[in-house]
This record gives C-alpha cells, sequence and structure tokens, in this order.
C-alpha cells in the first residue's frame, strides 16, 4: 500500500496526541462537590483529528520536499493580480463603490463592526512601517494606541477640548512616547528589542489600571463624546455612518501616506535596515535616526486609532490595551505580508470581521487565532501578499525616459 | 603631497589580544593600494576600523580634504564617516538581497541626498528632482559596472561575480573619496577578476578614486596596487612597491609559514 | 528586621521559581536564538496536571508526601511531553526561516495553549490541594521560615544542582554545550543537533513544571493565565542574568525575584510587575548582555 508508512506514523502520532491531551482534555475535576467528570468523547476526537491532521500533514511535506525548491524570486498570483493595473483599476472602482453605498444598507451593528475593523486597517497599517519596513518587532504596539486613547479622553475630561483638537494631539503625544521609548531601545536587537517594547506596553497598562488619580484605574473613562459635526447633533445611528466615513477617510489618507513614504528615499532606507543593518550604516543612514522615524510615525497612526477608538466606544479602560492586542495587529501585519499594504488591508479586515461574523465559533475565536498564527508560519511565512520590488523610470546618457519592463 | 588617508600607531585589541598593533598606513590621492597579510592578520579588522564598525583602542585615523582641514574618523559613526568619503565592500557580500539592483545603488544615494518624511509624503518639485536624480545616477552607475541589464531583479538573484561589481556600485554612489574593497576578487574566475582588474582601473581614473583594497590573489594586488602594505599578526611587516614586497623576506616567511596562501609566490 | 526577614525570604522563594523557568527560556535561547514564548505555558500545563493528578488522588482519600511525589512526577512528564510536541509542531518546521517567524509561530502557540486549557478546564481559578505533609522538622523550622518556602527554595537548589552537573559532567550536557557555542561545528563533529533541541525543550518544560507546582502549593489556586506573566519574569530574569548563560539564569531569577519583594514590600504592592518590567528594561539598555552572559560582537 502506498501510504502505509505515513498511516503507521500517523496512528503513532494520534496515539501520542490521546495521551499527550487525556490530562487536560478528557479528566474533569470538580474539587467543590468532590466529583471527576470523564469526558471520554474528547479522547475520539482528539485521536481521529490528529490521525487525520498528521496524515495530511506528512503528505504535504512529502510533496514539498519532491518539488522543486521555490525561488524568492516568484510571488504568489494574488500578488501579481494586485500589481496588474488591468485587474485592479476596476477592483478598486468597485471597492471604492461599495464603500460608500455600505453604510446605507447595512445595519447599525454591521456599521459598527465595519467601523472597528477600519480601525484596526489603521492599527496595521501603521505597525507594519515598524515591522514591515523597518522591521522593528515592536510588540508593544498597544501602548501607542492607548496613549491616544486616553489623551483623547483625558483631555477632553479635564479641560473639555474636543475630538478635530485632541485628533492630531493624540497622535502627536504618541508618537512622542514612541520617540521616547524609541530613543534608548532602538540600538538593541531584534529579539531584545521585542521584549522591550513588551515591558513598555505592560507597564503603561499596570500603571493605568493602579493610578486610579491620574487614570480612573481599571473602572476607566465613560461617556467620552463622539466627534462633532459642525454642531449638529446626530442621532446614534447617524453618529455611527459619521464614525465609519470618518475612518473611511483617515484610512484613505494612511493608505496614501504610506505608500508615498514607503517609496520614497526614507522608505528605502528603512527596508535596507530591515535587510542588513551594516550594511545599511556603512551606505552612510543613521540607524538610530532612521529607527526613531520609523517608530514615531508608526506610533502616530496608533495614537491617532486611539483617539478614535475612544470616540466611538465612548468608554475606555486599561482592559482594552492588553499584550493580546499587540498580538492581533501583528497577526495582521503578518498575515498580510510584511511590507504590502493591501496585503494589511486584506488581513485586518479578515481577522476583525471573520470572527465577528463567525459568533457560531464564541470561545473557540482565540484558539484559532492561535493555531492560525503558528499554521500561517509554517505554510506562508512571507504573507498573503508579498510586495514586490518596485520599477522605476530612468533617464540616463541623453537617452529619453526609458519604461523598463515588470519582471515576468 | 599630503596623504588622503593616514592611519597612525592604530592598535585595536580585544580583551588581551591585539587585533591590530601599532600599525602605519597612508594612501595618497588617487592611488591603489593594498593590503595583504596571511588570514588573521587583521586585515579586516583594519578596515572595519576605518569605516567605524570598531572604535580603535589607541592610534589615530586622519582623512584630509583637499583644501579642507584633517578630519578624525576614529570614535564617528559608521554613517558619518559615509558621508565623509569612505566606502567600502564587505568580505561576506551584504547586499540587500530582498531590494532590487537598482534598488541597491539607490541606497548608496543616501548620503548625497536630503529628503524627509515631509518631502517624501507631499513630494515638492525639489523632492521629484532629487528622487530623479537618484534613479538616474544609479542606473548611471549600473551601466559603467555592466548591470544595467539586470537593474530590476533581485540582488539575490544575481550570480556571484555580479553581486561582488553590485556591492562595488553601490559603495561608489555614495561618491567616495576612498574606496576600500575587502577581497574584491575572492570567489571569482580568472577571467572574471581579469575584467575586475580592468575595471578597478577605470574606476580609479574615471573618478579620481583612492582605492584600497585587501586581496588574496596576488596577480591582481601586483598588477594594481602603487604600494603594498603587509600585515602579519597585526604588526605591519613590511610595505612597499610590488618588486620590493615580491622579494621582502619577512613577507615570504609569513606568507610560507601559513599553506593557504601558498599561491602567493 | 522582621518584616525585612520576610521580604528577603519572599524574594527567595520567588526567585527560586523564576530561575527554574529562566532556565528553560536560558537553554532553548542558547541554542535555537528563539524567545520561547510558549513556555509559560508550559509551566501553567505543569500546574494544571499537578492539579488533575492530586485532586484525583485526594478524592481517594490519599494525602501527604506519595500524592505529592505522584503528581509532580506525572506533571513533569507530561510538561516534557508537551515542550517536546510544542517544539516540533511550532519551531522544527521553521529552523531555515527567518527570525520573526519562529516567534511569531511562539506567541501563536502560547495564546493556542492558553484557550486550550482554558477551553478544556475552566477559566476561573481552581484551588490547589495543600500537598505539603504535616512534619515535625517543617513545624520546627516553621518559626523563621515557612514551610513551602523551604520547601521551594531546597527543591530549587537541589534541581539546579543536578542540572549544572549533567550539562557538566555528561555526553549529553556535553553536546549540548557545544550545540549552543557553534550549532554547526557541533553538527559536523557528529552532534545530532535536532536530538540536542528536542532534549533541551524536555529539559527546560520539565525544570518549568517543577516551578509550576511549587508555586501552585505555595500560591493555593492556578488558572489559565498564570503562564503568561511567570513567563514574561522569568524571561526577564534570564536575560537579566544574560541570556544563554546557566547560572546567569539562575543568579538572574534571584536578583528579580529579591527585587519584586523588596519593591513590594518597601515602596507599592500594586506596582509589583512595573519593578519586574522596569529592570528589564534597565538592564537591557545598560548591559544588554546581562550579568554573566558573553559580550555578542558581531563579526563582519
Amino acid at each position: 500500500m502506498k501510504f502505509f508508512p505515513e498511516l503507521k506514523k500517523s496512528f503513532v502520532i494520534a496515539l501520542w496526541f490521546m495521551l499527550l491531551t487525556f490530562p487536560v482534555l478528557v479528566i474533569r475535576v470538580n474539587t467543590i462537590e468532590n466529583i471527576v467528570v470523564w469526558r471520554w468523547i474528547n479522547l475520539a476526537v482528539i485521536g481521529s483529528a490528529a490521525f487525520v491532521l498528521s496524515f495530511l500533514w506528512q503528505l504535504y511535506w512529502r510533496r514539498k520536499s519532491a518539488a522543486a525548491p521555490v525561488s524568492v524570486a516568484q510571488t504568489s498570483a494574488l500578488t501579481r493580480r494586485m500589481s496588474d493595473p488591468k485587474f485592479y483599476r476596476p477592483f478598486l472602482i468597485v471597492i471604492a463603490a461599495l464603500t460608500l453605498v455600505f453604510p446605507f444598507v447595512a445595519s447599525h451593528y454591521q456599521i459598527n463592526i465595519m467601523t472597528t475593523a477600519l480601525i484596526y486597517v489603521m492599527l496595521g497599517l501603521g505597525l507594519n512601517i515598524e515591522v514591515g519596513l523597518a522591521g522593528l518587532l515592536d510588540l508593544g504596539y498597544v501602548a501607542f494606541y492607548a496613549v491616544g486613547a486616553y489623551s483623547y479622553a483625558l483631555l477632553n475630561y479635564h479641560f473639555g477640548l474636543g475630538f478635530w483638537t485632541l485628533l492630531p494631539v493624540g497622535a502627536l503625544l504618541a508618537a512622542f512616547f514612541g520617540i521616547l521609548v524609541g530613543f534608548p531601545v532602538l540600538r538593541l536587537r531584534g529579539d531584545y528589542l521585542a521584549i522591550v517594547t513588551l515591558a513598555f506596553a505592560e507597564i503603561l497598562r499596570l500603571v493605568l489600571e493602579n493610578w486610579n488619580a491620574f487614570s480612573f484605574g481599571p473602572s476607566g473613562i465613560s461617556n467620552i463624546p463622539r466627534p462633532g459635526f459642525f454642531g449638529i447633533d446626530l442621532t446614534l445611528e447617524q453618529s455611527a455612518v459619521y464614525m465609519y466615513f470618518l475612518l473611511v477617510a483617515l484610512c484613505v489618507l494612511t493608505i496614501f501616506v504610506i505608500h508615498r513614504i514607503q517609496h520614497s528615499r526614507i522608505g528605502r532606507a528603512w527596508v535596507a535596515l530591515r535587510e542588513d543593518e551594516l550594511a545599511c550604516q556603512a551606505m552612510g543612514i543613521d540607524k538610530t535616526r532612521a529607527k526613531l522615524a520609523a517608530f514615531a510615525l508608526g506610533a502616530t497612526w496608533a495614537g491617532m486609532a486611539g483617539v478614535l477608538f475612544a470616540a466611538k466606544t465612548t468608554f475606555i479602560n486599561p482592559a482594552s490595551f492588553t499584550f493580546l492586542e499587540s498580538a492581533m495587529i501583528l497577526a495582521i501585519v503578518v498575515l498580510g505580508g510584511m511590507g504590502s499594504i493591501v496585503g494589511v488591508i486584506i488581513a485586518a479586515l479578515a481577522i476583525i470581521l471573520l470572527p465577528e461574523y463567525l459568533r457560531v465559533l464564541g470561545d473557540y475565536r482565540m484558539i484559532l487565532f492561535g493555531a492560525a498564527l503558528i499554521l500561517m508560519m509554517i505554510f506562508r511565512p512571507r504573507g498573503l501578499i508579498t510586495p514586490a520590488g518596485k520599477t522605476y523610470e530612468f533617464r540616463c546618457s541623453g537617452k529619453p525616459a526609458a519604461p523598463e519592463k515588470r519582471l515576468p | 603631497m599630503t596623504p588622503l588617508l593616514e592611519v597612525k600607531n592604530l592598535t585595536m585589541a580585544f580583551g588581551g589580544i591585539k587585533a591590530l598593533d601599532s600599525v602605519d598606513l597612508h594612501i595618497e590621492p588617487g592611488q591603489i593600494a593594498a593590503l595583504i597579510g596571511p588570514n588573521g592578520a587583521g586585515k579586516t579588522t583594519l578596515f572595519n576600523c576605518l569605516t567605524g564598525i570598531y572604535t580603535p583602542t589607541s592610534g589615530d585615523i586622519f582623512l584630509n580634504a583637499p583644501g579642507g582641514k584633517a578630519r578624525r574618523l576614529n570614535g564617528l559613526k559608521i554613517n558619518a564617516i559615509t558621508a565623509l568619503g569612505v566606502a567600502r565592500t564587505f568580505q561576506n557580500i551584504r547586499l540587500f538581497g530582498g531590494m532590487t539592483v537598482l534598488e541597491n545603488v539607490m541606497i548608496g544615494r543616501h548620503p548625497r541626498s536630503s529628503a524627509g518624511i515631509l518631502g517624501a509624503i507631499f513630494r515638492p518639485p525639489a523632492t521629484r528632482r532629487e528622487e530623479q536624480d537618484i534613479v538616474d545616477k544609479s542606473y548611471a552607475l549600473l551601466e559603467s559596472m555592466g548591470l544595467s541589464e539586470s537593474a530590476n531583479e533581485l540582488a539575490s538573484n544575481l550570480p556571484y561575480g555580479a553581486q561582488r561589481r553590485l556591492e562595488i556600485a553601490r559603495a561608489l554612489a555614495t561618491e567616495p573619496r576612498v574606496l576600500l574593497l575587502d577581497e574584491p576578487a575572492a570567489g571569482m574566475n580568472p577571467q572574471e577578476t581579469n575584467e575586475l582588474e580592468g575595471l578597478l582601473t577605470r574606476l580609479q581614473a574615471a573618478h579620481e578614486l583612492s582605492i584600497l583594497l585587501i586581496e588574496h590573489d596576488m596577480k591582481l594586488v601586483m598588477n594594481l596596487a602603487e604600494n603594498i602594505f603587509v600585515l602579519d599578526y597585526g604588526e605591519e611587516i613590511a610595505r612597499g612597491a610590488p618588486q620590493e614586497i615580491r622579494n621582502n623576506p619577512a613577507v615570504i616567511k609569513a606568507y610560507l609559514g601559513e599553506e593557504d596562501d601558498a599561491e602567493a609566490q | 528586621m522582621n518584616f525585612f526577614w520576610d521580604l528577603l525570604l519572599g524574594g527567595l522563594t520567588r526567585g527560586s521559581i523564576y530561575a527554574l523557568i529562566a532556565l528553560g527560556y536560558t537553554m532553548v535561547y542558547g541554542i535555537l536564538q528563539l524567545i520561547n514564548f510558549a513556555h509559560g505555558e508550559i509551566y501553567m500545563l505543569g500546574a494544571f496536571t499537578a492539579l488533575i493528578v492530586a485532586s484525583i488522588l485526594t478524592m481517594q482519600g490519599l494525602t501527604g508526601l506519595p500524592v505529592l511525589i505522584l503528581a509532580g512526577l506525572v506533571a513533569v512528564l507530561y510538561a516534557s511531553a508537551y515542550g517536546f510536541t510544542v517544539e516540533k509542531i511550532a519551531y522544527k518546521p521553521l529552523r531555515q526561516a527567518s527570525r520573526l517567524s519562529p516567534l511569531i509561530s511562539a506567541i501563536g502557540m502560547s495564546i493556542f495553549l492558553q484557550n486550550y486549557v482554558m477551553l478544556a478546564q475552566t477559566s476561573d481559578f481552581l484551588p490547589f490541594p495543600n500537598l505539603l505533609p504535616p512534619s515535625d522538622f517543617l513545624d520546627a523550622i516553621s518559626v523563621w521560615i515557612g514551610p513551602s518556602d523551604f520547601v521551594i527554595i531546597v527543591t530549587s537548589a537541589v534541581v539546579m544542582i543536578a542540572l549544572s552537573l549533567l550539562l557538566k559532567f555528561t555526553k549529553m550536557g556535553r553536546a549540548m554545550r557545544a550545540t549552543a557555542q557553534d550549532r554547526e561545528m557541533a553538527m559536523l563533529t557528529g552532534v545530532d543537533v535536532n536530538r540536542i533541541i528536542s532534549r533541551t525543550f524536555i529539559i527546560g518544560s520539565a525544570l518549568a513544571a517543577i516551578g509550576g507546582i511549587l508555586i501552585a502549593s505555595h500560591v493555593g489556586r492556578i488558572n489559565f493565565y498564570i503562564g503568561f506573566n511567570a513567563g514574561i519574569k522569568a524571561f526577564t530574569a534570564a536575560v537579566l542574568g544574560g541570556i544563554g548563560s546557566i547560572p546567569g539564569a539562575m543568579l538572574g531569577g534571584l536578583v528579580l525575584g529579591l527585587a519584586e519583594s523588596f519593591g513590594t514590600g518597601y515602596i507599592s504592592s500594586d506596582y509589583e510587575s512595573v519593578f519586574a518590567f522596569a529592570i528589564l528594561i534597565l538592564i537591557l539598555i545598560f548591559k544588554p548582555d546581562g550579568i554573566l552572559g558573553r559580550s555578542s560582537q558581531q563579526k563582519v
């Protein structure tokens, strides 16, 4: 039989997983009533699932090792589609039309979910500057988000300042915080940087949680005003639509700005920094300044998203700014394909919208999220969309601009 | 004539071990000089000191700008030294593999351009001109190095010899006065090495460059270099014109002591 | 003075646990340069397994030392098995990938394991039975040291000495150290690197499980989320001591435990974790190679 070795191995693996998960999955101890519940059905489920999955897993690796090694330069079909104007122009028009029509056909609930998703698009694009472009693994991105949200909530509470004043203020404060954090830590190497940013974010969260006089502690701040609309009072539904369009506008702005920066002198310097820090410095790039710029710019967007989040939910507390939130945003960047704007947008929408619409999954959402991160790294480590190198038009030795053909 | 690059009494110690011990070296404007010596003699360490990757333990490195006053390089950051006009290549090629060939060279234009974040966002005419200038100059460099065909390919997909040339192009893009080449011919076949020789001669003439190269290929060194410095165990054991070096007993001894470089007759 | 003594003891107890978990981080980092984010979850799984076994046994009317030993043994075995499996699934396929990939995979694994325990067991805190058998000796010393403090400090010390001996004098220990120094070279000299990596995970997980059982019986309750904080702090300890260094992890654990203990005692108890994180940041900024770490100069 052709698959006998694989089947045999799958059987062993299934047994292994049944054994491994036995105490946690099968036994449940109720120490109050002193009874033990045995859930044997779980054992059968795990056994058969492990058998099937490990069989597929082995087939995958067998096929992969049989196939020719894939060149790095080869880009996915999706990527090629996305960079073909014939494809993406009509596509963009359809998207734009859908975006405009959406709030008038969707329910209040759906508009709210979409608005949340758009906040994550902003967050994803912002973190993408740090992680995707500059290669700075920031596990504490949520701190900048928190700075933005609390800036709005607190400055509004104490000084009665409005949304439009505080949107740039929140962004600036977050950028300032980014520089403050970035200055000492940016010379650390990759994974140390990750942990230090995580530590900063946790410190900020713990301070917000415990410093009642400043941040109102775990109970948070409520009754944060929604953004005003030329002094007109909006109904709840109207303000949801308003909020939605506000976010659409800001997302478009974000995409525009990031696209431009990505294809500029600074954006190139970031990518070079990600590729080889030492060679990058040897090309005359000030490492510290480039990193700080990436950090501050990424933080700016988190700050803005924070202000919008506070204005949208009208209530914030430290529980919204846990490490899990940072992990979620990071997952968006990674899933989207680091450095790709389109990828990040798709990933943000997928990660936020899918679970919302798959409420049936209920408590299983997070475990699936964890598994998805792992599987993504194993099977598609470069993300949904791998950014292709840009081609430039050049004039030289008196010849007219020679548009280079894109790589096949 | 004042030398362009001057190294005086340079010592670099790691813990107790002196990788460089009171080394003196100088390069005249427009001169090709070579730094040779057995493996582990401290050649790359010297390059690392010259380019700011290491801060020397003691001694001085001066860059004498024509007409200007001497700049002391030790203690400066890597990028600052590049901006002053010292560029280098690496022994184990360090290209930006995920970027295109052209983009690699464009990165080299960084210290000679100035657009910031605001410029990137609003793209005023000045930034646009500068950007086009970066592209044009980079492309011209690729042409002069015979790499323009593969301008839009990923750097990591280039063959080995072309990668070495691309590294040189990238270094040239920073408009250096002194170019430091760390084993530019390593891994090249005889024909490629020949081409490299011609290329370096042309470059030196075209850009009025001073070149200091580390190289194990003695034929290349003897053909190119006007002046040769020999390091062994971190100390300078000889210097002079190719003829003198060839017959220097200390050099012969240092090389014969090591089998790897037996081809250096 | 009495207050000071209490804080010192509390710090040592805490620090011993951090040290036990930190060893797992430092060993894995030494070999794979990977921050094994899921390591804290292994510790949590160890505590949970021990809780389940101990609860069943106590319901059968058993008490005392046999329960402790049996529960401990099962927990250590299971935690090692989990550590082994986690490496095979989440890290081994990524050996050739960029350094970010395994780190993200590790974060995914951490989230997965937390939710796995939460879904299969409960999200509430579970009481952990007190397993320390009453003994005249412990009663006698309880005037100046709590019985569980004593057990934790002594057990950790014994385990850490055993580990040091293992690494120093056995063939496996030598192979592990060689792999940590230079993986390729070790491979060339005939070390089966994959096996060494697996064993590193197994040993690290066993140590974490021991830490998990000790702290669970000390604190008296656990939930699915205890691994996150403990993991971060243990990692802090490992970095503090100089990541990759075994004695460094032990020392780092103790220093961190003491710092937290005195910080909460003399400054404010609300900010317990803040002290740990602040120390981590300061160490990484001013002495990134830690107290006992080797300096890492980049090779050009």
